[in-house]
């Protein structure tokens, strides 16, 4: 791909905002390809034309690493992408993953200017296609690290939170080991989001881009059971810990036949398909049974990825029983339109009060009873009451529980001195990432509770500040 | 990576291998087991820590070869490297002067409770051991029992070897004769392992049994290891791998089990196929 010439940039206001080509829905629902394609340089450079370039703009604001948007997005409209991409590698270490994966509608995008009459810039499309250029035509730049400090750091959990403090540490110029429990780092960017929402060479090349920089990754190794916290800080040397282990411990309902076999939580069925990569089954030797009917409980990001997967593994029929209305679901307006688009079947306002097995323990239906909103509760959101006598049974062979994940409690149970909350998340400083305990940072899900990619990022990048300033003068 | 330093079939279909991994060798006590993963595209998959050499930085494993996994892995030779390694898991098995213990062993079972039962015979209990085979060419670790057991019961199925019968038969004998016994555990296939629990919960002797479900992290993220124990739901990656043998659900353990009985075979058939008939084992 070379970098195209841009002809005099005709009024911003006078181009509609650019759609992304994608893989039709009939196509896709067959294979575990990357549903868009991205922009082609012609698409970006007209989207980026877009921008107004406001003084004060309001879409930085949004964005919860302060990206450098109009800036990025002028070196875009003037055909500079390298440039580009470095620019957003100021404040973003993966573009590439928060360009497809960031809420851009909540975040960045919602502010824009441009969103107060018409539509808003594309901001995400736009960073994911500067970082895939990036990528693909290989000019990467690897940053010196810093001068060496002599000062050692383990950060524990290789997911986005983990990453971003190991990139920013490096280049403080100390010296990084990043412990993952998983055979591979990326956290839930590798075992959760599936392939056709963000391929996982993307998240592989992300995490190799790290290791040029200097951090040395160490996967099989389970901090609180291969080696803890204190014996990182007191044997093996380590000056400071930081603690990004996500939120990794599935929640049920705890209703009846929720043991049955077929009954899954989502981070086990999403980890079969994708880390494990059970689409691939028998030529990879973890399975996942190719069955029909599937129903999907929840409403997150979480439960559509869950759905869209499904469909792909060759489910015919999918529901995502959700017991509010379209309107209260968590997920991303854009999985719930794709996951529309695919043929998933929302049974809304439904809530699951069973599970029902035959007799070798195989799910064969769901009972669900149809609910109504009531009045607002403590979220704001109104409450689903049921209706009485509204009973019904659906045949299933596939569960999927995606109602939300806590805090594993490992790296707390084996750390004395390092207090959490009632729901096990770690206590941490907002600003700083500092724990109850010395020398001890923590950042991402295991502190908000299961949040966004960009928020561990933006927690890992302030307690890398934190970090680097106790590390150089020693003060907590 | 982690090497393999030492391969053998120590009985039919049961293989003993020892594999230079430092940190988890160092750091593993009785009663935990890790995950093994042997190259890209292979399942992760639990296997109790049989013995560890914190000095020489091994940990040793023992299994029957039941799958695709355990088959690629048997094949395995000194020398040759494991990509994963993770461990050690679950919790360690608690250990204290109880005074009588005894340990009844089913099949491949016998490796999981050497390391237990040395530790029980360690703090001091008095150590019976009932071990028992279908038959005399599945007896595994007979001499290893032997030399820490202060009493030690073989029994095979069919009589090829020793006593004929169950290890329950034994162990009824041992109560009908009302020796004293303060603990009882019992590792083996799910159903003698429940068999072990009927009967010994009429004389509410505490019994505990290890369990093996479906794992696939083995870090608690999933859920796919869920048993139900006394009416909970619990994790057996970290909540156990050992529970009170009375409270389990072992009926739910056994289906759940049972999950990929079809995938299993295919991932087999395949394996048995490219392995040996079709491509002349040039694979
Ligand atoms: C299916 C799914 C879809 C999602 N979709 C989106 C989306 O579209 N957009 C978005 O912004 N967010 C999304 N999220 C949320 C987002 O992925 C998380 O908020 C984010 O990954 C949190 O980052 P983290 O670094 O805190 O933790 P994680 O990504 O969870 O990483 C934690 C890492 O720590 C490791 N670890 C845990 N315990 C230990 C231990 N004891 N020792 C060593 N390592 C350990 C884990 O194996 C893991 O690799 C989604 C989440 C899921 C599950
Ligand atoms: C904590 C724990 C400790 C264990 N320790 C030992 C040991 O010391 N020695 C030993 O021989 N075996 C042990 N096992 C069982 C061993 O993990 C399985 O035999 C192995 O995973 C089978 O893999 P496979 O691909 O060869 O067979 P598969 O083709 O996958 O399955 C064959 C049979 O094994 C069962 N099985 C499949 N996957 C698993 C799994 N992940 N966990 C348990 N059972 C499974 C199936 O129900 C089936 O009956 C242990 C299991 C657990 C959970
Ligand atoms: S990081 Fe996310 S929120 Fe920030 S500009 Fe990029 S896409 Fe928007
Ligand atoms: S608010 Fe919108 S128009 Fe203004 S600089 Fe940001 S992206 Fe451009
Ligand atoms: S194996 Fe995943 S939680 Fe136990």
């Amino acid at each position: 791909m070379a970098e195209i010439t841009t002809k005099p940039r005709p009024k911003p206001f006078s181009i509609p905002r650019q759609p992304m080509p994608e893989q039709p829905p009939s196509v896709r629902v067959n294979n575990f390809n990357e549903v868009p394609y991205g922009f082609t340089a012609d698409l970006a450079v007209l989207e980026a034309q877009r921008c107004i370039q406001c003084k004060n703009p309001a879409c930085v604001k949004g964005c919860p690493v302060s990206v450098q948007i109009p800036e990025f997005i002028d070196l875009v409209a003037k055909g500079k992408f390298a440039e580009a991409a470095k620019k957003i590698k100021e404040t973003n270490a993966l573009p590439a993953v928060c360009g497809r994966v960031c809420p851009q509608e909540e975040q960045c995008e919602a502010p824009c200017v441009l969103g107060k009459k018409g539509e808003p810039v594309a901001i995400g499309r736009l960073e994911r296609f500067v970082a895939d250029y990036e990528r693909v035509t290989g000019n990467v730049e690897i940053p010196k690290p810093g001068t060496p400090t002599g000062k050692k750091v383990a950060i524990v959990g290789g997911g986005p939170a983990g990453l971003t403090v190991a990139g920013d540490l490096i280049q403080f110029g100390h010296d990084v080991t990043i412990f993952e429990a998983l055979h591979k780092a990326g956290g839930v960017l590798m075992y959760g989001i599936p392939e056709f929402r963000l391929p996982k060479d993307i998240v592989q090349a992300e995490i190799e881009y790290i290791q040029k920089c200097g951090a040395k990754l160490e996967c099989d190794v389970v901090i609180g059971k291969t080696i803890t916290v204190d014996e990182l800080l007191e044997e093996e040397g380590f000056d400071a810990v930081f603690i990004g282990t996500g939120a990794g411990l599935p929640y049920f309902m705890n209703i009846p036949g929720e043991n049955l076999i077929g009954v899954y939580s989502a981070n086990e069925y999403l980890t079969r398909a994708n880390l494990m990569k059970a689409y691939d089954f028998p030529t990879s030797d973890t399975p996942l049974s190719k069955v029909n009917n599937v129903a999907v409980v929840g409403g997150g990001n979480v439960a559509m990825d869950a759905a869209r997967t499904a469909k792909r593994m060759g489910a015919e029929n999918v529901y995502v029983i959700y017991r509010r209305s379209k309107k209260e679901m968590p997920a991303r307006i854009e999985e719930i339109h794709h996951a529309e688009e695919e043929g998933i079947d929302f049974r809304l306002l439904n809530n699951p009060l069973q599970f029902i097995g035959n007799e070798d323990g195989w799910v064969t239906e769901v009972e669900c009873e149809k609910m109504e909103l009531g009045e607002p509760d403590a979220s704001g959101r109104r409450r689903p009451v049921p209706i009485k006598g509204s009973e019904y049974k659906l045949p299933i062979d596939v569960v999927i529980m995606s109602i939300g994940n806590g805090a594993n409690p490992l790296v707390p149970a084996t750390t004395p001195g390092l207090d959490t909350n009632k729901w096990g998340n770690i206590l941490a400083d907002q600003e700083t990432g500092k724990t109850s305990k010395k020398g001890v940072f923590a950042g991402g899900d295991i502190v908000i509770g299961a949040a966004t990619v960009i928020l561990a990022m933006g927690a890992g990048r302030k307690a890398a500040a934190a970090m680097n300033d106790y590390l150089l003068t020693g003060n907590w | 990576m982690f090497p393999i330093v030492e391969s053998r079939e120590i009985a039919k279909n049961v293989f003993f291998q020892k594999i230079q991994a430092p940190r988890i060798a160092k750091k593993r006590k009785a009663g935990q087991f890790l995950i093994i993963r042997k190259g890209e595209g292979g399942e992760r998959i639990p296997l109790t820590i049989v013995d560890s050499d914190p000095i020489g930085g091994t940990v040793t494993i023992i299994y029957q070869v039941v799958g695709k996994s355990t088959a690629e892995l048997s094949k395995m030779k000194a020398g040759e490297e494991l990509q994963d390694v993770v461990g050690p898991l679950g919790l360690a098995t608690h250990i204290e002067n109880f005074g009588t213990v005894v340990c009844v062993c089913g099949g491949i079972g016998t490796a999981p409770l050497l390391p237990i039962a040395t530790s029980i015979k360690n703090a001091g209990n008095k150590l019976v051991s009932i071990i028992g085979a279908r038959n005399k060419e599945l007896l595994i670790l007979e001499d290893e029992m032997k030399a820490i057991s202060d009493e030690l019961i073989v029994t095979t199925d069919d009589g090829s070897y020793a006593k004929k019968g169950f290890v329950t038969t034994a162990l009824q004998e041992m109560i009908d004769a009302k020796v004293k016994i303060d603990l009882v555990i019992a590792i083996g296939p799910v159903p003698m392992m429940r068999a072990v629990s009927e009967v010994t919960r009429p004389h509410g002797l505490k019994t505990m049994v290890s369990l093996n479900p479906i794992m696939v992290d083995a870090t608690g993220m999933c859920g796919a290891c869920r048993v139900t124990v006394g009416g909970e739901v619990k994790f057996v990656c970290v909540d156990g791998p050992e529970f009170d043998g009375h409270l389990v659900d072992f009926k739910e353990l056994t289906m759940r089990n049972r999950a990929y009985l079809r995938e299993e075979k295919v991932a087999m058939e395949k394996y048995e196929h490219k392995d040996g008939k079709c491509m002349g084992g040039s694979n």
